[in-house]
């Protein structure tokens, strides 16, 4: 027997995690850029009735054919992307930066705040999501500000479990001792040192969450909830196509193929940045 | 922790051992205030610190600073090393210039050339991260250092060098030490008193070659001759 153990190192294989971040994020550029410039590119005027061409399948001249007003439906999807995307990257801003704070203060000074709080955000998730998010919207009334504020009530909860569960961790590190000891007042001890430590996992939760919080802004406005008839939302449209599936397939298919689209994009996004923010491939960057 | 009462004079150095869990951590908590006693008194230079909490407690950090014994877990890891020495001096308001000037040349007294002020935590090595936190313990001048288990994650040799850095600046600054460790033997050549804690109390005290040569209560026995 020559050799007991053999080390044999080849080039360890370099992941394609970066290259997939690049796509994906090119990917949600380009759809971000056709939905803000949607009124520029769209051919015909999203709110234009024009009832001698309602119905009319998809074609060269109506790519996604028309309504039953004859509203050009490829227009109204484009333009119908400013409210419901728009409205979901707003709805996961707020609702990551409220989460955050109030999370990051429970886990920091815990206490009789942190008690109330916490048992607040249980009551929230105790209750089946959409439906008390339908509760609150039919509450408040319809509208697309509405929803999101619904949307909003019962989704905080999550980014404030993981801004506390983050923060507890962080509270209890020699780091965060040493810089009480530095004489840092907590505020600046907040600032400095905790919140752009726990900054990673808020982001993958918040880039994960777009998906999910567009299905359930096009949900509400698919109930009518939402956003309000004529105004061109995914959810609203598909509803207006609703009884009309088995006649007029395109009327459902065109908003329905651009929510799976989307939601598929920043799902992938998500997925990717989660991958991207996993410690276990800092060397594989 | 159960009546345990003991004082550190100006430019000793008092060594704390005992095994796991015996409290020697909570000791370095309490005087620092990361937690409140449920009852008792802690004394910093005659003034009594138990009750103050907040930014009452800013100057007495001034007196007293600790260096902890995870090398790489004291240090920010998403800040260099010179932030987290300078922090005591900015949150003073010394001007950018003058706090890292004095960084620079705390770093190379103990023994780190001052490019490290540029380094994060995960770029250098334990005992070097360590040679920082003890730099960052002396930019406030304090009197007392608290070290918990402060060589304990080191390798004998960087610990040894860290000991003579330690007896070097006591000596030109005239420190008090107050040095929680369970090695006995380093204990013994480098404290000027020891202190024995078992299950949270003070089960004996002395100069360190009586406790460790002719230990009187059961516990330092054993204590002892588990090591030698």
């Amino acid at each position: 027997m020559k050799d007991t153990v053999t080390v044999r190192v080849q080039k360890v294989k370099k992941s394609g995690i970066k290259t997939r971040l690049i796509f994906f994020l090119i990917l949600v550029a380009i759809l971000l850029l056709v939905t803000l410039f949607a009124n520029q590119i769209a051919p015909y005027d999203p709110y234009a009735q024009d009832l001698s061409r309602s119905m009319l399948p998809p074609s060269p001249e109506h790519w996604m054919g028309t309504d039953r007003y004859g509203r050009d439906l490829f227009s109204r999807v484009l333009v119908g992307a400013q409210t419901s995307i728009f409205a979901t990257l707003a709805l996961v801003g707020v609702i990551s930066l409220f989460g955050t704070v109030v999370g990051t203060l429970c886990g920091y000074y815990g206490g009789a705040l942190d008690s109330v709080v916490m048992r607040i955000s249980d009551v929230c998730l105790a209750f089946p999501g959409l439906v008390f998010a339908l509760a609150i919207a039919a509450l408040l009334g319809g509208g697309v500000s509405n929803a999101v504020l619904a949307l909003a009530v019962i989704s905080w909860p999550k980014y404030a479990r993981v801004a506390r569960s983050q923060t507890l961790a962080l509270k209890n590190s020699s780091f965060v001792a040493a810089a009480r000891l530095s004489g840092s007042t907590s505020g600046q001890m907040i600032l400095r040192h905790i919140l752009p430590n726990i900054l990673g996992p808020i982001l993958v939760t918040a880039m994960l969450d777009i998906g999910t919080m567009m299905m359930e802004l096009a949900g509400l406005s698919f109930l009518g909830l939402g956003a309000q008839p004529p105004t061109a939302e995914w959810g609203n449209m598909m509803s207006g196509g609703r009884s009309m599936l088995q006649t007029y397939p395109w009327l459902v298919l065109s908003p329905g193929f651009a929510i799976f689209l989307t939601v598929v994009i920043f799902n992938l996004l998500g997925d990717t940045v989660r991958d991207y923010m996993d410690p276990k491939n800092s060397r594989a960057r | 922790m159960d009546h345990v009462s003991f004082s550190v004079c100006p430019g000793e150095i008092l060594g704390v051992v005992g095994e796991s869990g015996s409290g020697k951590s909570t000791i370095a908590k309490l005087i620092t205030r990361q937690i409140d006693p449920t009852t008792g008194r802690i004394e910093i230079d005659g003034q009594d610190v138990t009750k103050l909490s907040g930014r009452a407690l800013i100057p007495v950090y001034a007196k007293i600073q600790m260096v902890f014994q995870s090398p790489a877990g004291s240090f920010d890891p998403r800040r260099t090393l010179g932030d987290g020495i300078c922090e005591s001096l900015r949150n003073k308001g010394v001007p950018k210039a003058e706090r890292e000037a004095k960084a620079r040349s705390l770093l190379e007294q103990c023994g780190l050339p001052g490019e490290f002020l540029e380094r994060y935590p995960h770029q250098v090595s334990g005992g070097q991260c360590q040679r920082a936190a003890i730099a960052r313990a002396l930019m406030c001048d304090p009197r007392v250092l608290i070290f918990d288990e402060a060589t304990s994650a080191l390798d004998v040799t960087v610990q040894k060098q860290i000991i003579e850095l330690l007896q070097q600046l006591q000596k030109e600054k005239k420190l008090a030490y107050l040095f929680i460790c369970h090695n006995l033997a380093l204990v013994q050549q480098f404290c000027d008193r020891v202190v024995v804690l078992y299950d949270g109390k003070i089960v004996e005290q002395g100069m360190p070659d009586e406790v460790i040569l002719c230990p009187q209560s059961d516990y330092a026995k054993r204590l002892v001759d588990a090591i030698f």
